[in-house]
């Protein structure tokens, strides 16, 4: 597993050799302050907390994360040095973790990079920071829960703009599995426990339950097993198709 | 070692290598030859564990690539082909990047980074991003990170591509010089290399070994093998020349080239025509510029073999 470390590194790097990190920094800050000040209406609702904030989380990152997953894997495949990392003495399951982790660190960097909004509330008011900084951690984890699903996407295609738009529509889907516009397309044939189980895998659900400040240990299981399964998609994917 | 025994790979109905059985030992140098698509690249990326095989089975020094993959990796050296790299990287953080994965530390990496750098004359482009070098560097910087850790065996898919006739010659000497205790296969088209290089050379063609032989051996095959050649000085004598030369009894045949005054003589199986061939050019008092005694034409014989 020291592999995984050493990936993580090259990786984290590389996103910082060029302008696109820094661009999905600004964008990120950028949307999700405008967000919460204009649409979330930050001000005229009169209460000191994020929830204008981070109520916007999941629409900005199903567009935002796949840009970052998109490459993981799809760019490895189109240039050839996926030949040259899995020749080396590395396993699938440390390359997979090493690109996946650096990217998650990479999305925290950029959630880290909200903080002013946190002082802004705590100077305006006195906010319950437990319940924030238990929105973070959902926050987080749900970005975790896309750059798993994008990663597995990326490793389908060698086409960047493909497995961008697999992504922002795998995660889609995930996010409102438990709602009528993913439901309704099930309800027609599928009996009903699979329809519960279909409506229990939603993205949305478990990330509000820990946005409003509950910390629930199956939420978490949630998105730990989500993140594990696809990442085990992921190498099942590449093992398959990475020299085609 | 490098063992394969009857390694196939089938993609859907397509047989892209068709039971591939062979072994190199240490100081061998095994050049793998064949036309475009005969299954040169998919074989050698069997070998590194990058493609897996449909059935049969290889090791190298002794660790199975489907059993014991990391010990096979790490034993192994490999050069893909295109030689492909990390674009935004500079080449320093590049060859830092493979040594750790290498697990090279402390006083050896440093060593070992010298020493690749030095030998591949990296050194002016040290600080430069991959994406911005030149073919030929690009390559170098393929062939520093296959050496970097010194393994026992190295697989090299087409190490001179790309480059010109002096760095071709820069990396033939190389790979001379660890050919005295590694086992190395390249795979090339320029038959030149398998003179310049291999010990051994295996030619491939549709999936399957169709010739395993030394570079003198294939020659041998050759109808050119111990051929002899004279250029004339004019071209005015060719065609008495001809005539004399063909009614040699060791003589089977003859072609000239009136392009550049040049007749070849091909000996019957077996004979040695050239005492007999000098002997007719004093006694007639033909003018030559050039009369030599042929090993044999690779590629004749690679075109025969492969067609």
């Amino acid at each position: 597993m020291h592999n995984v470390g050493i990936i993580l590194r090259r990786e984290l790097a590389s996103y910082f050799a060029t302008p696109l990190a820094y661009i999905f920094i600004l964008i990120f800050l950028v949307l999700a302050n405008a967000f919460a000040f204009y649409l979330g209406g930050f001000y005229e609702r009169g209460q000191a907390d994020l929830d204008p904030f981070f109520a916007f989380h999941p629409w900005l990152y199903l567009f935002l994360i796949p840009a970052v997953s998109m490459k993981l894997w799809a760019e490895e495949r189109k240039s050839g040095s996926i030949e040259l990392l899995m020749t080396q003495p590395v396993t699938l399951l440390e390359a997979v973790l090493g690109k996946f982790f650096a990217a998650w660190i990479f999305t925290a960097l950029a959630l880290a990079l909200t903080f002013p909004l946190w002082i802004t509330v705590n100077y305006l008011g006195r906010p319950d920071n437990g319940a924030i900084l238990a929105a973070y951690l959902g926050s987080l984890m749900l970005a975790g829960g896309f750059l798993a699903i994008g990663s597995c996407m990326s490793a389908l295609t060698r086409n960047p703009v493909v497995a961008f738009i697999l992504g922002v529509v795998v995660s889609f889907v995930f996010l409102l599995a438990g709602f009528p516009l993913v439901l309704d397309a099930f309800r027609a044939w599928a009996p009903q426990p699979l329809l519960e189980a279909i409506a229990s895998l939603s993205l949305l659900t478990h990330f509000e339950s820990i946005e409003k400040g509950v910390i629930d240990v199956r939420d978490l299981l949630y998105f730990a097993m989500l993140i594990g399964f696809f990442l085990y998609a992921t190498a099942v994917t590449l093992d398959l198709r990475k020299a085609d | 070692m490098i063992k394969t025994e009857h390694l196939t790979k089938k993609y859907g109905a397509l047989t892209a290598v068709d039971d591939v059985t062979f072994q190199v030992g240490p100081g061998e140098v095994l050049g793998f030859l064949g036309p475009n698509g005969a299954g040169k690249t998919t074989t050698m990326r069997m070998l590194a564990g990058f493609v897996t095989a449909t059935s049969g089975r290889a090791s190298i020094c002794g660790h199975d690539i489907e059993t014991a993959p990391l010990l096979a990796k790490a034993s192994l050296g490999y050069l893909p082909e295109g030689a492909p790299g990390y674009g935004e990287m500079t080449v320093r953080g590049f060859l830092a990047f493979i040594a750790e994965l290498r697990a090279l530390e402390g006083e050896r990496r440093a060593a070992r980074l010298n020493h690749v750098i030095e030998h591949l004359q990296l050194g002016p482009v040290l600080n430069q991003t991959i994406e911005t070098l030149s073919k030929g560097f690009r390559r170098r910087v393929g062939l520093a990170q296959a050496i970097i850790h010194d393994p026992p065996v190295l697989i090299l898919d087409e190490p001179t591509d790309g480059l010109d006739p002096n760095q071709k010659h820069e990396v033939r000497a190389l790979i001379n010089d660890m050919a005295r205790d590694k086992i190395i296969v390249i795979s090339t088209h320029i038959l030149e290399e398998v003179d310049a290089v291999c010990t051994r050379a295996v030619i491939i063609a549709r999936g399957r070994i169709v010739a395993d032989d030394t570079p003198a051996g294939l020659a041998a095959r050759s109808r050119y093998h111990n051929a002899v050649s004279m250029q004339f000085a004019a071209g005015a004598q060719l065609a008495a020349a001809r005539t004399a030369v063909a009614a040699l009894p060791a003589v089977a045949e003859v072609e000239v080239s009136e392009r550049d005054a040049r007749l070849t003589a091909l000996p019957r199986a077996g004979a040695n025509i050239l005492p007999a061939v000098a002997e007719l050019a004093a006694r007639q008092g033909l003018k030559l510029q050039e009369l030599h005694l042929e090993s044999g034409r690779l590629d004749e014989v690679f075109r025969t073999i492969t067609a």
